[in-house]
């Protein structure tokens, strides 16, 4: 499941909401993004997510059905949240949940590495300069890049 | 055509949406960039670095060879800096 939202998110209500009733459940893995501070500590660099309404939702919903079809889960769950966000908060959440931690580990590192790169959405830094669009990282590109299938035949 | 711009390509542009009457030699995503560049300087410098310029059309990626027409939505945007 996902979700796109402005409001905070309780990382231990979304587990237990994704694990309550299924003990084929065996191992829980969860990425939690946090707004750094790009101002040197001084706390003064909060940033606004700007994001493509309807085309979001729609990328992170097949981002996360291809979660499911190259690892065996017994569920999962994405929110991204948008507009203006103080360094210290959450900006995005993944949960992955599988009877094996390994498929559970591994989907949750796809979902977060395919998501950054594919999920439209755009950061622009508050700093004491001035408000600047933060650009791509090519190291994101690679993170990505790792989970790309080989091409095949037919 | 509706067309969408979001993060800096938006503020360049000085909008983030407008319904425009596609010219009718224009069927692909290259042509509509290359037309867009021709509305005005906000368009022209917004456009100026277009390699690094990402396109949907109908809520999906889109290739510079995508076909497009009259009624689809089409967005414009830099590369993606979420997560």
């Amino acid at each position: 499941m996902i979700r796109v939202q402005r409001e905070d998110f309780d990382v231990g209500a979304e587990m237990r909401a994704l694990t309550v009733g299924n003990t084929g459940i065996g191992g829980l893995a969860s990425f939690v993004g946090l707004v750094r501070d790009m101002a040197g500590g001084t706390g003064d660099s909060a940033m606004t997510l700007e994001h493509y309404p309807g085309m979001t939702e729609r990328l992170l919903r097949e981002i996360d059905d291809e979660a499911h079809r190259r690892w065996p889960l017994e569920g999962s769950m994405v929110i991204h949240r948008h507009g203006r966000l103080e360094p210290g908060e959450q900006i995005v959440m993944v949960l992955t949940a599988s009877a094996h931690r390994q498929a559970a580990l591994d989907s949750c590192a796809f979902l977060i590495d395919w998501l950054k790169t594919q999920a439209p959405f755009w950061k622009l830094e508050e700093t004491p300069e001035g408000a600047s669009w933060v650009e791509a990282r090519a190291s994101d590109d690679e993170a990505a890049a790792r989970w790309a299938k080989p091409e095949r035949d037919g | 055509m509706k067309l969408l711009y979001f993060a800096w390509l938006k503020q360049k542009i000085g909008t983030d949406a407008e319904e425009i009457a596609l010219p009718d030699e224009v069927n692909d995503v290259a042509g509509v960039i290359a037309w867009l560049k021709t509305r005005g300087d906000n368009y022209a410098t917004a456009l100026k670095d277009d390699a690094v310029v990402r396109v949907a059309v109908n809520q999906t990626y889109a290739k510079r060879e995508t076909p497009v027409s009259d009624g689809d939505e089409v967005a414009l945007f830099p590369p993606v800096t979420g997560g």
